[in-house]
């Protein structure tokens, strides 16, 4: 029998204490247990996800993030709106991380229409038994890029599959952002005469993740290049060049990049082989292994065309920003054999530059 | 990478280009009469594509791509027999990248492995090893396939196989070597091929001599290259002042890696662990006696065709597949029927469209260009 003097016992009260307590995760790798919608999840949510990511428990009350149309109007007149799921392997490389990754990734994404980016969402597949450690390093990183970017973590989800189902994390972010008023940026606007520019060295990513796997029994010190690139936008749009098309270069390599532009615009584009940044190191390591620098994936390079009048001065203001210190004038559009890239070998000699038919590594983003 | 670019250098490479087409003129040879040569190896086709070789020679001289590329080379039958090893329980099946996307008879590996094998791509026989140590409970097969230039390798990597006694390990061997290649290349009367550009990794293995039949009894010049721009020039350049001279020789352009006797240590290592198979199937060119390798008795413990049923069925070249006289030089990848119709990098039907070494998926990409070029020259 319990009289109402027991549930005032400071035993109850403590237990009351406790209940109320946001939960502290002290377990040491993820269990089932933490997916299963109940208070593990909870702890989980509060005290691994939210704080890292900047997310205030108000935030999350409700199952889903409300903006005021208001507020974003003040940038732009149009929204800007992208997916991507990262599933890359090693969850940590030389120069970044996953959780590193897929911030500057889906920023990057928005970044080249134009956007400033603004919101993200964070949505985790966790495979049961992940070292609770890894995770909260993972999410602290992203939190940091977030943080370093100045976009904000609004909504998420986080799934804990069974063992085998998936392997360690998966992340997958969404991210929002808006387009300035009079901005027009497309694939199909390359004119004859337009110059391609890239911001630097091409297929650090690649071959970090690639020498990161272990596979190869190969040192280098080569890092990702993983980097969030809206800043380095903004300060060409700062400088009053115009942007025709813009695209971040990650799987499939400049390769992919350069192709998808002739298709959409029609033109051919003659890329200049000798101007191609590509770090000693990456240039060595492909030799060895028989790969081209030019189809391996990058997380922090940008394509552009801009007029040839602006050539110059975009390069300097890419020059003059961290990202873009190695930036080059790699590649001129003319009007036949259109829809084409050609690759001058540097030896006098011309190549078709094709798209990868396959993959040539797997799972590098 | 100043040793590379070294080799890629333009100006030097116009000024051989010049003697190249000067000694061309000197010996009476134009566009409907070229000179042919066949480099034999697929890292000569590989560099000559890469570099746009094609593109720069003069029209009187033709490169033939033959049969040394050997993912190219394996047959439809073998593939089978992977695939079959490969789907196997408890087998972790080792692969070089790109056999991958050779289409077997019902599929090829990369659909095996979508399928749920347990297929991976290593860059050498050693890591193969490594895995079977990893996991004692699989069985580990390495897929062997290649020239002199990766059979040594495998050969190492068994002899310390079996020194540590590791007993999940075995290798699929379907290595090849190359004079009995060119030994069925050059009997064959349909052949037409002035002289060849020898391959500079096998060499390195083999040495000079076993080539001085090509010269002794056909008659045909031999150079052995390198594999940078300028070395397959300046090979062409010591074959055509060969012609010039009216000389029949073998002859190492190669020498800053090619010693005239070869690897002895591979040789052996070669010799203790291979012996030569009655016959070995190629794709599209058919049977060739004493062509490939297989295990000596001593390494059956090591031999996977001996640890699993295998289907071992011979298959024949798919129908409309002329890549036998692709290989042979007796066509032009493009006066294949199905080239770049139904055989593409993305839908291969002969597996010289799937490697980046293979004539045809050289051909596809850089045959486009000057086709473009050309139209719109007459526009
Ligand atoms: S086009 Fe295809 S089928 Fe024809 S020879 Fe080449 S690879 Fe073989």
């Amino acid at each position: 029998m319990t009289s109402s003097k027991d549930t005032e016992h400071p035993l109850f009260q403590r237990i009351e204490g406790v209940r109320q307590r946001t939960g502290r995760v002290r377990d040491p790798i993820v269990t089932q247990a933490h997916g299963g919608g109940g208070k593990a999840m909870r702890d989980l949510i509060d005290d691994v996800i939210c704080g890292a990511l900047g997310m205030s428990a108000q935030q999350i009350q409700e199952d889903q993030a409300r903006f005021s149309l208001a507020a974003l109007a003040q940038y732009g007149d149009r929204l800007a709106f992208t997916t991507d799921a990262y599933v890359v392997s090693p969850l940590f490389f030389p120069g970044g991380d996953i959780g590193k990754l897929a911030v500057n990734g889906t920023i990057n994404d928005l970044a080249v229409s134009g956007a400033i980016p603004l919101y993200l969402s964070c949505s985790l597949i966790i495979e049961e038994g992940l070292p609770m450690e890894t995770l909260r390093a993972v999410l602290q990183s992203m939190g940091e890029a977030a943080r370093a970017a100045s976009v904000h973590f609004v909504t998420g989800d986080t799934k804990v599959v069974p063992r085998g189902a998936a392997d360690q994390l998966f992340v997958t972010t969404t991210g929002i952002g808006v387009i300035p008023q009079g901005l027009e940026i497309a694939a199909h606007q390359l004119q004859p005469n337009d110059a391609i520019l890239i911001n630097g060295y091409l297929g650090d990513h690649g071959a970090a993740i690639l020498v990161a796997r272990g596979e190869l029994q190969l040192e280098t010190t080569i890092e990702s290049d993983c980097a969030a690139l809206h800043g380095l936008i903004a300060a060409l749009h700062d400088a009053g060049i115009t942007i025709r098309a813009m695209r971040d270069i990650t799987r499939g390599g400049l390769s992919a990049v350069l192709n998808e532009l002739a298709q959409a615009s029609q033109v051919h584009i003659a890329v200049d082989g000798t101007k191609l940044p590509i770090r000693p190191e990456v240039q060595g390591f492909c030799e060895i292994l028989g790969f081209d620098p030019i189809h391996l994936a990058n997380e922090g390079k940008l394509a552009l065309a801009v007029p040839s009048e602006q050539i110059e001065q975009a390069l300097k203001v890419m020059h003059a920003h961290p990202l873009g210190q190695q930036a080059a004038h790699i590649a001129t559009c003319r009007p036949t054999p259109a829809g084409l890239v050609t690759l001058d070998t540097g030896f006098g000699g011309e190549r078709i530059l094709e798209m990868l038919v396959g993959e040539q590594l797997p799972r590098i983003c | 990478m100043r040793f590379v670019s070294e080799f890629r250098d333009p100006a030097t490479g116009k000024k051989v280009l010049q003697q190249i087409e000067q000694q061309l003129r000197q010996l009476g040879h134009d566009a409907s009469h070229p000179l042919k040569i066949m480099e034999v190896c697929g890292g000569h086709t590989h560099t000559i594509f890469k570099f746009g070789l094609e593109g720069m020679l003069p029209p009187s001289i033709e490169l033939v791509h033959g049969p040394g590329c050997p993912v190219c080379v394996l047959p439809v039958g073998r593939l089978d027999d992977a695939i079959a090893i490969a789907s196997q329980p408890d087998v972790i099946f080792t692969t070089f990248g790109d056999t991958l996307r050779v289409p077997g008879s019902q599929k090829s590996l990369l659909q095996c492995k979508a399928e749920g094998a347990d297929i991976r791509t290593v860059y050498s026989p050693t890591d193969a090893l490594s895995l079977a140590r990893q996991h004692p409970q699989k069985k580990v097969v390495f897929f062997g396939i290649g020239f002199e230039t990766t059979a040594p390798a495998t050969a190492l990597t068994l002899l310390q196989a079996r020194e540590e006694a590791v007993s999940n390990f075995s290798v699929f061997c379907n290595h090849i070597t190359i004079i009995p290649t060119l030994e069925a290349i050059l009997a064959d009367p349909s052949l037409r091929i002035d002289g060849f550009l020898g391959p500079g990794h096998v060499t390195m293995v083999i040495g000079l001599e076993p080539y001085t039949f090509v010269c002794d009894v056909h008659k045909k010049p031999f150079v052995i290259s390198g594999f940078e721009p300028l070395d397959v020039l300046q090979s062409l350049v010591m074959l055509l002042e060969q012609f010039r001279q009216g000389r029949c020789f073998v002859e190492n352009q190669y020498k800053r890696l090619v010693q005239p006797q070869g690897n002895r240590v591979a040789q052996q290592a070669m010799q203790t662990v291979f012996e030569a198979r009655e016959h070995f199937e190629w794709r599209g060119l058919g049977s060739i006696p004493h062509s490939g390798l297989r295990l000596r008795e001593a390494f059956s413990a090591f031999d996977a065709e001996k640890h699993f049923a295998i289907p071992a069925q011979q298959v024949a070249d798919p129908k409309a597949c002329q890549c036998g006289d692709v290989l042979k030089g007796a066509i032009k990848p493009w006066q294949c029927k199905v080239f770049g119709t139904a055989c593409t990098p993305e839908t291969p039907i002969g597996a010289c469209m799937v490697s980046s070494e293979g004539a045809c998926a050289a051909y596809y990409n850089y045959g486009r260009l000057s086709t473009s070029r050309k139209l719109e020259a007459t526009r």
